[in-house]
């Protein structure tokens, strides 16, 4: 008996050491990119929450206005400076992250499920030996334990699972960009900026960054994009597909697409929206023949106005649209192309 | 040279069970499929083997005993041998858990230069294994591959990042955890399917891995499932019924309008 309540005063006094929220700020050529504001407000609310600091860390060579981070509300603001660090590689970038944590022992940190979040956080998880959710569409602090509560869209269909990281710290999630509003700017707050240089063999690694090529395939890129045309299996075959991509060159709008409709190859990779493709949040989205599997949802339900056309009155869609029109794509598209057409065409 | 690729089996369709108690995926051998990113995996690593010489590919797969015909369909696509990495002390393994174990299993195979898998499955879409087994292997991941160059002593990779593409180069052993735009998979021949028949495959447990109970299972995992329930979504949706008419579309055109959306 005496020993079992002797193991859990330890765990408890070893798990009570980490304390504060961090989050992993990302920059690319050395300027700050704006998934950084989004984790801020993710992280403020929950450091408030925790009634703790929230801590901000950032990997470089050099890093424009990082005062920028604080004033939008980061309390500490770590930069890890090194030349290796200039651009993304897992080996050095985890290997810094996973030091400053063992320095500052943070209760949860969060990072942004971006290729790089989602790349560097299951090395620092391992390296920490810890627990790591991926893609949490929520976070939320559990009042009387404390502990993390990180909400994701789980397996192949209707199901949100709540996970929890009780016996390990720090609690670690990824949540995807866009699904949250970037932290305002406040000019009147303070903070700290603590650059911290490590010795050469955190940075040591075999990688070699070559370059980066920019993507010029896609007329407009759909996280840019205000407005958004998907599609999805409704739309039938390439030929019905087309239609989508008819009113996005209408609207000048992005062309989005479920997993179903990218692998029967009507449109590629680089446009499918979902849990296995990418996070969207614009203004408009127009969703036509496609029922709104969790996956896609996920994807596309911070969007502000949503338009659904789906022939089932049932379909999912409609429980995340605004303006729901059940009926046959085939006949309720080509009105819509016709009324922006003329829209435009009295512009 | 030493490939291992990673396949996953997973559930054809999406109709995927949670044991309300635990959490956890409730697994049956009924309609799965090999992971379609571990095929792309796979095939990238014929590829290899059949432009290169003195290439040898294991399959490597974690899950029941039915989990053997994933290994199987990989080396009637053109494996050549297996490994199953099975037993009930395995059930309910989170991440960290599966990437120990799996690491393990590498680690026996031995002598290993390159490792591939899919960038994430598509039941539980994480997307963590991969980085997480490097780890453990102790060598470098790089994620999100679509483009794979064998260099003397090394690759080549081709990343898809936000916005474009990285190039990185990168001595042996790697893992490599590929996207869809690296490749199309081919199809299981016949003469791979008599292979795979006459192949046998080696079934680990935690014994022959090395692994203690602890490091395993729901006992091996930080994270816990807590609770699984039904998406809340609502908006106050305007429905309109398509009857041949524009009136619908006229309608949702002021509806965009007052909301200046358009």
């Amino acid at each position: 008996m005496s020993t079992y309540v002797n193991a859990n005063v330890e765990k408890e006094q070893k798990l009570s050491q980490y304390k504060g929220v961090l989050v992993f700020g990302e920059q690319k050529d050395g300027k700050i990119l704006t998934v950084t504001y989004e984790l801020l407000t993710r992280g403020r609310k929950l450091a408030d929450d925790l009634g703790c600091e929230l801590s901000c860390v950032l990997l470089g060579d050099e890093i424009e206005g990082l005062e920028e981070v604080v004033k939008r509300g980061a309390d500490k603001v770590f930069f890890i400076k090194d030349a290796v660090l200039k651009n993304f590689l897992p080996r050095p970038y985890s290997k810094a992250i996973t030091k400053l944590c063992e320095e500052l022992k943070p209760e949860v940190i969060v990072a942004a499920a971006t290729t790089t979040g989602r790349t560097v956080m299951p090395l620092v998880a391992a390296m920490l030996e810890t627990g790591l959710t991926a893609d949490c569409t929520e976070l939320t602090i559990d009042a009387d334990t404390r502990l993390l509560l990180q909400t994701r869209p789980a397996i192949g269909g209707n199901i949100m699972a709540t996970i929890k990281t009780p016996d390990h710290r720090p609690q670690m999630a990824t949540v995807r960009p866009k699904s949250a509003k970037p932290a305002a700017f406040d000019a009147a707050r303070t903070g700290e900026v603590i650059v911290k240089e490590y010795e050469g063999a955190t940075f040591f690694t075999p990688e070699k960054f070559l370059e980066y090529i920019k993507d010029t395939t896609q007329e407009v890129s759909i996280e840019e994009a205000d407005v958004i045309v998907a599609g999805g299996k409704g739309m039938k075959n390439a030929d019905g597909f087309r239609m989508v991509e008819e009113l996005a060159r209408i609207l000048g709008a992005g062309v989005g697409a479920t997993r179903d409709a990218v692998e029967l190859g009507w449109t590629t990779y680089p446009h499918q929206i979902g849990l296995s493709g990418k996070t969207v949040a614009p203004k408009l989205y127009f969703a036509f023949g496609l029922s709104g599997k969790i996956q896609h949802l996920a994807g596309m339900q911070t969007s502000e106005v949503v338009v659904a056309v789906n022939k089932d009155p049932e379909a999912q869609i409609f429980k995340v649209a605004d303006f729901g029109i059940v009926g046959d794509v085939f006949e309720v598209v080509p009105m819509m192309i016709e009324a922006f057409k003329n829209l435009k065409a009295n512009a | 040279m030493n490939i291992v690729v990673l396949v996953k089996q997973v559930p054809g369709t999406d109709n995927v069970k949670m044991d309300p108690v635990t959490g956890v995926m409730i697994r049956s051998g009924k309609d799965t499929i090999i992971n379609p990113l571990d095929e792309n995996a796979l095939a990238e690593a014929i590829r290899i083997k059949n432009s290169h010489e003195n290439v040898k590919v294991t399959a490597v797969s974690m899950g029941p005993e039915s989990a053997m015909k994933a290994i199987k369909e990989a080396i009637a696509m053109g494996a050549d041998g297996g490994v199953l990495i099975s037993g009930r002390a395995f059930a309910g393994s989170d991440t960290i858990a599966t990437a120990k174990a799996i690491a393990a299993a590498i680690r026996k195979v031995g002598d290993v230069d390159l490792i591939l898998c899919g960038e994430r499955a598509t039941d539980g879409e994480t997307g963590q294994t991969g980085a997480m087994i490097a780890y453990y292997l102790g060598i470098p991941v790089e994620t999100y591959v679509s483009g794979v160059e064998v260099k003397e002593g090394g690759v080549i990779v081709k990343r898809t990042v936000e916005g474009g593409f990285e190039r990185v180069e990168i001595p042996f052993p790697v893992m490599a955890t590929v996207n869809k735009d690296i490749n199309e998979p081919g199809f299981p021949t016949l003469k791979g399917k008599l292979k795979a028949k006459e192949t046998a495959v080696p079934v680990y447990g935690p014994a022959e891995l090395g692994l203690e109970p602890a490091e395993l299972g729901l006992k091996g995992s930080p994270t816990r499932v807590v609770k699984v329930f039904s998406p809340k979504l609502s908006r106050d949706t305007i429905m309109k019924k398509a009857d041949g008419t524009t009136g619908p579309v006229e309608e949702m055109m002021k509806f965009l309008a007052g909301k200046e959306a358009i």
